[in-house]
This record gives structure tokens, C-alpha cells and sequence, in this order.
């Protein structure tokens, strides 16, 4: 016969465990324990976990590692230890060629567009699509309109160039439409303002927004712009000497009495 | 002292790394030769870009080489009144080695510092790391077309040296030192008839000449397109890898070719 207590303490158990196990389903993306070093110790315990839909800044000085985080997730780089789940797979111990399909699920934004220069900008959104999907080519080149439609490029003017004749901006955008071009759940955004002139800065944040609310894609913003990030992101994971020191909201970080964070802030 | 040591340690691990990390993204490029799919488009554009790109090159190459050699031999030759071999001498020397190392030599310092160099500022510039982004193996993408490129045009570039290398000294036998043509050519045959065929057909010598382009052929795309997915340090990487890869590719062509020469001595002795 069990006591009020025990009986209580029962319920708590049951509880929490309901309520990891709704965490669980809900986390997309989940660090445990990640070290990585090259010459010098990079990540040192990080442990974070993005969820379904929402959009996650991880902040944090140059140097801290959070570009390195996005390539883990990725598995372009392997950590030394811990672990890295991905739609709840662990992807550590990945083969090559399962590393390769996994990535076909998660879209990246790299900081520079990071475009194909030889190919125009048919070709590089088409990429993607070409290389995963077995869409014929009328098919590619709705979906190639659509995307350039959605990150407000006009298809008939931007199609037939080459990146290098197009402004950062529109690389930008260019690189947005082409990491959605398969429709992945996962968008990786790596520094997305950075080098950017406040109208396209205000530009890119709409677009990060409008996937998040039109697509329902869960997204990761690296950056060190972290007013820039406030605009976006429903939460926010601060790097530190290689660890997350505040996982919170934006409104729970601007209220931190933490003297770093203040610092970081201001 | 025990830093030294230890400096030494790290730079004896980093080239044994080095060299492993080589020959594995050569077994990886040669394995994708044969797996599926296969970047067709890619391959054909580098055949392009390798071959029909470096066929003035070649052809001045070999052209001035075949020149020079009729003209330094004449001299050697025409003490003992020797000059009607001339021709003999041209041809096994153009098909046996100049025409497969200065026309391999040639293509070295002209496409493998521009893959390097493409390859490098794709590295620099997040592009490769977009291509793995979209479960695209770079080594399938970017190093086997230029491998199949390389091991397919440095024969053809070499058997165009060769002719023009020959038709170059027949050019200075018959100009300047009197010898008729007929003659050169026929120097010329029998020289390579002399070392045997290969199925009752093919020379030895051409044969083999045509064996250590395609090595070096493997050795130039491989070896530049390592330098370029390895490079470092922004635009200056870019550069140093285009030289680094112009620098070992040229080494590791005179080195090897004569392993091979050696090799073939024994694979196809001559007749």
C-alpha cells in the first residue's frame, strides 16, 4: 500500500518522464556533450536542442564555434565525443553515404551564398533538385520560379545571370532559395546579415520569418549580430569558451542580470 | 632540444598523414570512375578544358623540341657521317620519352594549377561544403571527371607532340642539314619497328609512350585537385596551392617516369 507521498512522488515521475518524452518528440536537432578541438579546444561540452518549427540564434563571439556547429550538424565534421541527433537519429557514427542522405533533409545558407560561380542562377537552384529529386526538367523549373518568387527575386530577370553579376543581397537571396529548393524541415542560416546594408539586412529577416511561418521549417541562425537575431528567433543559446552559458528567449536574455550577457548586449 | 623533436614529430606525422590523404582520395576518384552516377557533362567540359585547351602548348612544345633535337644530333652525328639516322634518333626519342613528359610536363603548368587553383577557390569560398550540403560527394563531383579527363587527353596530347615533334625534325633534317625526307621517315619507322609490336600491330615504343601519359595524365588531376580541396587561407591559399600543385605534379612526373620506363623495360622488352 502506497502513501499520499509515495503515490505523489509517483505521479511527478510519470510527469517528468511524459514530459521528456514530449520534449524528445519535439527536438529536431539534439547536442549532447559535444567536444571538438583542432590546434585548440573549439566545443567543450556544448549541449543544446533545437525544436520542431521554432527558430533558434545561436550567438556568441568570433572564434566560439558556432559555424563549427552548423558543420556537425551537417556531419561535414565529426565531434571528438558526444552525441548529435538529428529527427532523432544519431548522426556520429553515420557512414559517409548516410551522412550524404541526411543532408538532403536539411537546407544551408551559407554566410557568402556560397553560389556555384560557373553556373547561373537557374543552375544553382536547379542543383539541389537535380541531384536528390528525380523531377523533370519542366518540374525544375516551376519549382526554380517559385523559390526566386518566394525570397522576392524576379525568375525572368535573375534566372539567366551569374552570381557575379548580382548584388550581396540577392547572392543572399539566391542562397535562400536554393537551400529550400527541396523543401527540407532543417534550414541551417550562417550569418545571414553579415556584410549587409540595413534594408536587405531587414529583407533576409523577413524571409527567415516568412519560412518559419509559411513553410514551418525549424531554423538555425548563426550569428555574433545578436540584435539582428532578436528580430528572428524565438530562442536564444549563447556560446561561451566552447559551452552554451543561457538558453532562453530573447526577452529572458535582454532581462539576464548575467555581467556577460550585459557586456555581450550592450 | 625536445621542442625541436617535437616539431619535427608533428611535421614527419603531418606529411605521413599528407601522403595518406593523398592516395586515399586517389583510390576514392579511380573507385567513382566506375559507380554511378557519373558527372558525364563534367568530364566532357574538362576534356575540353585540359585537352583542346593545351593542344597550342603542345603543338609549339613539341614542334621546337623535335626541331632543337634534329639540330643538336646532326651535330654529334655528322662527325661520323651518321647524319641519315637523324630520323631514328628523333623518333625513339620524341615517342620513347619527350613527347609523353615535356607534353605531360606542358599540361602540368598550364591545367594543374587551374584546377588547383578552381578547385581552391571553391574550398575558400563554401562551395564545396554547399556541394556536400546537398549530399553531393566532392571527390565524385569535381576530382573524377578531371581524373577521367586527364587519363583519356594526355595520350591524344601526347600522340599529337609526337607527330609534330617529328615533323619538326624532319623539318630542320631536310632544310638545314640535307637529308631527304624519305629518308628521315624511314629512319624514323624502322627505328620504331625495331623494338618490336605489341599484337603484331602496335610498336613497343608507342605503345609504352602512350602508357606514361596516362599515368601522368592520373598523376596531374589528382594531384592538383588534392592541393585545391586542401587549400587554406583565403586567396593567398589559392595561390600557394596552384604553385605547390604545378611544383609536385612536375616532380612526380620525372620521378615516376622513370619507375615506369623501368616497369615497361620489363613488361615490354625490346625485340
Amino acid at each position: 500500500m502506497m502513501t499520499v507521498e509515495q503515490h505523489r512522488k509517483v505521479i511527478r515521475e510519470e510527469l517528468r518522464s511524459e514530459r521528456s518524452a514530449a520534449t524528445a518528440h519535439e527536438a529536431v536537432i539534439r547536442m549532447k556533450d559535444v567536444y571538438l578541438a583542432f590546434e585548440r579546444p573549439i566545443l567543450q561540452g556544448v549541449s543544446f536542442e533545437a525544436r520542431k518549427g521554432e527558430t533558434l540564434m545561436v550567438a556568441g563571439e568570433s572564434g566560439t564555434g558556432k559555424s563549427t556547429i552548423l558543420k556537425l550538424i551537417l556531419r561535414l565534421l565529426k565531434p571528438d565525443s558526444g552525441q548529435i541527433e538529428v529527427f532523432g537519429r544519431d548522426i556520429v557514427d553515420m557512414t559517409f553515404e548516410e551522412a550524404l542522405d541526411l543532408r538532403r533533409n536539411i537546407g544551408m545558407v551559407f554566410q557568402n551564398a556560397a553560389l556555384f560561380d560557373s553556373l547561373t542562377i537557374y543552375e544553382n537552384i536547379a542543383y539541389p533538385l537535380r541531384e536528390n529529386r528525380d523531377h523533370p526538367e519542366p518540374e525544375i523549373e516551376r519549382i526554380v520560379r517559385e523559390r526566386l518568387a518566394f525570397v522576392d527575386l524576379d525568375p525572368d530577370r535573375v534566372m539567366m545571370q551569374l552570381p557575379a553579376q548580382l548584388s550581396g543581397g540577392m547572392r543572399k537571396r539566391v542562397g535562400i532559395a536554393r537551400a529550400i529548393a527541396t523543401d527540407p524541415r532543417i534550414v541551417l542560416f550562417d550569418e545571414p546579415t553579415a556584410g549587409l546594408d540595413p534594408l536587405t539586412i531587414g529583407t533576409i529577416n523577413d524571409l527567415v520569418r516568412k519560412l518559419q511561418r509559411e513553410l514551418g521549417v525549424t531554423s538555425i541562425i548563426v550569428t555574433h549580430d545578436i540584435r539582428e537575431g532578436f528580430r528572428v528567433a524565438n530562442r536564444v543559446n549563447l556560446l561561451r569558451d566552447g559551452r552554451v552559458t543561457f538558453d532562453g528567449t530573447p526577452e529572458e536574455m535582454v532581462a539576464s542580470d548575467d555581467p556577460y550577457i550585459q557586456a555581450f548586449l550592450s | 632540444m625536445e621542442g625541436v623533436l617535437t616539431g619535427i614529430e608533428r611535421r614527419a606525422r603531418g606529411a605521413a598523414l599528407g601522403v595518406f590523404d593523398y592516395f586515399t582520395l586517389a583510390a576514392r576518384a579511380i573507385r567513382f570512375l566506375f559507380a554511378r552516377p557519373f558527372y558525364w557533362n563534367d568530364a566532357i567540359a574538362q576534356m575540353d578544358r585540359i585537352g583542346v585547351g593545351s593542344i597550342p602548348i603542345v603543338l609549339l612544345t613539341g614542334l621546337f623540341t623535335g626541331m632543337v633535337l634534329a639540330l643538336q644530333s646532326s651535330v654529334e652525328l655528322s662527325k661520323f657521317g651518321a647524319d641519315v639516322y637523324i630520323g631514328n634518333l628523333v623518333g625513339a626519342s620524341m615517342v620513347r620519352e619527350l613527347g609523353p613528359v615535356l607534353c605531360s610536363l606542358m599540361v602540368a603548368g598550364r591545367a594543374a594549377s587551374g584546377i588547383a587553383a578552381e578547385i581552391g577557390s571553391m574550398r575558400v569560398t563554401e562551395q564545396i561544403d554547399a556541394l556536400q550540403s546537398f549530399g553531393t560527394d566532392p571527390i565524385k563531383k569535381l576530382v573524377t571527371p578531371r581524373l577521367l579527363a586527364g587519363i583519356v587527353v594526355l595520350p591524344l596530347l601526347t600522340v599529337v607532340a609526337d607527330v609534330i615533334g617529328i615533323i619538326g625534325g624532319m623539318i630542320v633534317a631536310v632544310l638545314r642539314i640535307g637529308v631527304t625526307a624519305d629518308a628521315y621517315m624511314t629512319g624514323v619507322l624502322n627505328t620504331l619497328a625495331q623494338s618490336g609490336f605489341v599484337f603484331g600491330i602496335f610498336p613497343k615504343d608507342f605503345v609504352s609512350g602512350l602508357f606514361k601519359p596516362l599515368v601522368f595524365g592520373a598523376i596531374i588531376t589528382i594531384t592538383s585537385s588534392y592541393y585545391g580541396l586542401n587549400t587554406k587561407g583565403g586567396t593567398e591559399g589559392v595561390g600557394t596551392a596552384a604553385t605547390n600543385a604545378v611544383v609536385t605534379c612536375s616532380v612526380l612526373i620525372l620521378a615516376s617516369d622513370y619507375f615506369i620506363t623501368q616497369l615497361l623495360l620489363v613488361i615490354l622488352p625490346p625485340g
